[in-house]
């Protein structure tokens, strides 16, 4: 596990001058995965921090390459396990932008809303378990059980609890389920309470103030140099939100507020997170009341699989197309870009470049939590040891993303 | 739209004259193609100019042409947080690639470089520690090239792999390393628990 392992020492030099090593990770509780740092310790200080990560590396842009690109879904959701939906979402996005369509209405809102459930899920985890990291279990166990209400909000929209795959190049793949409707309702009325609950548990912890208010400081200028970005980068005052700056999808038809706080410290990012999933519930809600009949996916027989399933079984040019799309893919015009969203750790961007055939030459993903790991260099007043432990768990990096 | 091309476009052509070429907007990102020895320049340009301000380095990307020449290529997407633009700068390489590291300019560069470096073994020169990230010390070969097989090479500890040996290039992963690679406390001599 933690191993420590002292620097030789040079002749003549005074015992109070000796350096430590410490590894902590790759297995350790609170590294959320496999991420090891290797600490350069001056007595209980913090001299300096190396982090090692790729033990979770799957070659995901390399894989890529040899899949199509409805294959390349599931893929997507093994980034940020914690919210599928964001990532099948800003792929899907990247890859119609390429097609130049877009996807109806009607699934244009069940993307959001999915995509919001989304940073619901992954905001929970985060609220519940930086306390944890700090010793204070409890939040965790309530998070978890609001996180398990989405993950059957999921389960019914999707049939699968994780990795929801649930995105498709112009649509989603199918149409919300009966009876959806009053369950999402009822979440949304019971969670902005429990969001209360969650303040009042944590809010007057002394022992939580103590060890995030005012350690971990990042400034807006370091964060920017640093390419952090999401709800890191808002906690240093920089007033940046994909969704309204460069709004894609229905969001500019939304109202929401973009939460910011000024102080830059573990606390900080902490707080941006509780007050970031109120707003997604009143997305949410909107989403609800707006959200149109219509088709749930494109109308084009080349890209997309028949609306009307029971086609397949009666039309001989349905039964082909739906054979070549399964086995061949559809294929994508010549060109590149570049799609970033605003994903529930900040901005996540699919840079692909397509040759004409169906499966892309070159796909680069931008990981936000990948870039927000380097704000490690950026933070101050985090002496000790046990504050790293603060600031890794409130920059919430989830190391299946960092190592793609 | 326009008048952000034309303010970009202008400021970049009144620095560098043809050495810049500019390669269209698309798809919301304004894209350029500099040679590699005015890169940097170029960057700094970019970020300290008062009308432009691209104080956000997005990404960088590594790309293998294979089998076209130049084969390589650096795409660089920078974003400005208060105009709200994205530009895109390319940069195609020789082999074997090299390039101006951008760290002095863009902190978060040091992790995206290390990156295209382990990946495709595109040195930058100036990084203050180019280490591997994602691949372990040691690793042979650049395996996001196109001619690196999906499966890597079959060996003993591999044997769904391609056939054939690995391609020979140990100069390539273990040369000209800056310094900075530092010995980790595995082993270390000096061991007590």
């Amino acid at each position: 596990m933690t191993e420590v392992t002292e620097l030789m020492r040079p002749e003549g030099e005074a015992l109070d001058t000796k350096e430590v090593l410490l590894n902590l990770g790759p297995q350790h509780p609170s590294t959320h995965g496999v991420l090891r740092l290797v600490l350069e310790l001056d007595g209980e200080y913090v001299a300096r921090v190396d982090p090692h990560i790729g033990y979770l590396h799957r070659g995901t842009e390399k894989l890529a390459e040899s899949f199509t690109y409805t294959q390349i879904f599931p893929l997507t959701d093994r980034l940020d396990y914690v919210c599928p939906p964001s990532n099948n979402l800003a792929f899907a996005l990247a890859v119609e932008k390429l097609l130049g369509i877009e996807a109806p209405i009607r699934a244009q809102y069940i993307r959001v809303l999915m995509a919001e459930l989304a940073r619901i899920s992954g905001h929970l985890l985060i609220t519940g378990a930086l306390p944890m990291d700090l010793g204070a279990m409890t939040a965790l166990l309530y998070a978890m059980r609001e996180r398990e209400m989405i993950m059957d909000l999921l389960e019914m929209i999707t049939g699968a609890r994780m990795h929801t795959s649930f995105c498709r190049v112009g649509g989603v793949r199918e149409d919300l389920p009966d009876g959806f409707f009053p369950k999402i309702r009822e979440f949304c009325d019971i969670f902005p309470n429990r969001i209360r609950d969650y303040e009042r548990l944590i809010e007057d912890n002394r022992v939580f103030l103590k060890r995030t208010q005012g350690i971990g400081v990042i400034s807006a200028e370091d964060g920017i140099d640093l390419g952090l970005s999401g709800p890191n980068l808002r906690a240093s005052g920089v007033d940046w939100d994909i969704r309204r700056d460069e709004p894609y999808e229905i969001y500019d038809r939304l109202d929401f507020n973009v939460i910011t706080r000024e102080e830059g410290d573990c606390y900080a990012r902490w707080q941006c997170r509780v007050e970031e999933m109120r707003e997604s519930v009143r997305i949410i809600e909107q989403c609800l009341d707006q959200m149109p009949e219509g088709p749930f996916q494109v109308d084009m027989p080349t890209i997309a699989f028949p609306m009307d399933k029971d086609r397949v079984h009666c039309s001989m040019e349905a039964l082909i197309q739906h054979f070549d799309l399964s086995a061949y893919g559809f294929e994508v015009p010549k060109g590149e870009v570049y799609s970033a969203i605003e994903a529930p750790k900040g901005e996540l961007g699919f840079y692909i470049i397509s040759d004409g055939s169906p499966k892309p030459f070159r796909m680069k993903v931008r990981a936000p939590s990948f870039v927000n790991l380097q704000g490690l260099f950026g933070v101050t007043n985090a002496r000790y040891l046990a504050d790293m432990i603060a600031v890794l768990g409130s920059l919430d990096p989830v190391m299946a993303e960092v190592d793609k | 739209m326009s008048v952000e091309t034309s303010v970009i476009s202008t400021l970049i052509a009144e620095h560098f004259g043809e050495a810049i070429e500019e390669l269209g907007f698309s798809h919301g990102v304004h894209a350029y193609a500099a040679p590699p020895d005015r890169l940097v320049e170029l960057c700094r340009l970019l970020k300290e100019h008062p009308a432009l301000r691209f104080d956000f380095l997005s990404d960088i990307c590594g790309v293998d042409l294979y089998p076209e020449t130049p084969r390589y290529e650096a795409v660089y997407h920078l974003y400005s947080l208060p105009n709200k633009w994205r530009v895109r700068i390319k940069c195609r390489l020789a082999d074997p690639p090299q390039v101006p590291s951008v760290t002095g300019v863009w902190r978060t560069a040091n992790w995206h470089e290390r990156e295209a470096w382990d990946m495709y073994g595109i040195k930058f020169e100036g990084h203050p520690d180019l280490r591997r990230i994602y691949m372990w010390e040691g690793f042979e070969g650049f395996p996001q090239r196109k001619d690196f097989p999906l499966r890597g090479y079959k060996d003993e500890l591999n044997p769904f792999g391609a056939e054939g040996p690995p391609p020979h290039q140990p100069d390539l992963a273990t040369r000209d390393i800056p310094s900075g690679g530092r010995s980790t406390p595995d082993t270390s001599d000096d061991r007590s628990h």
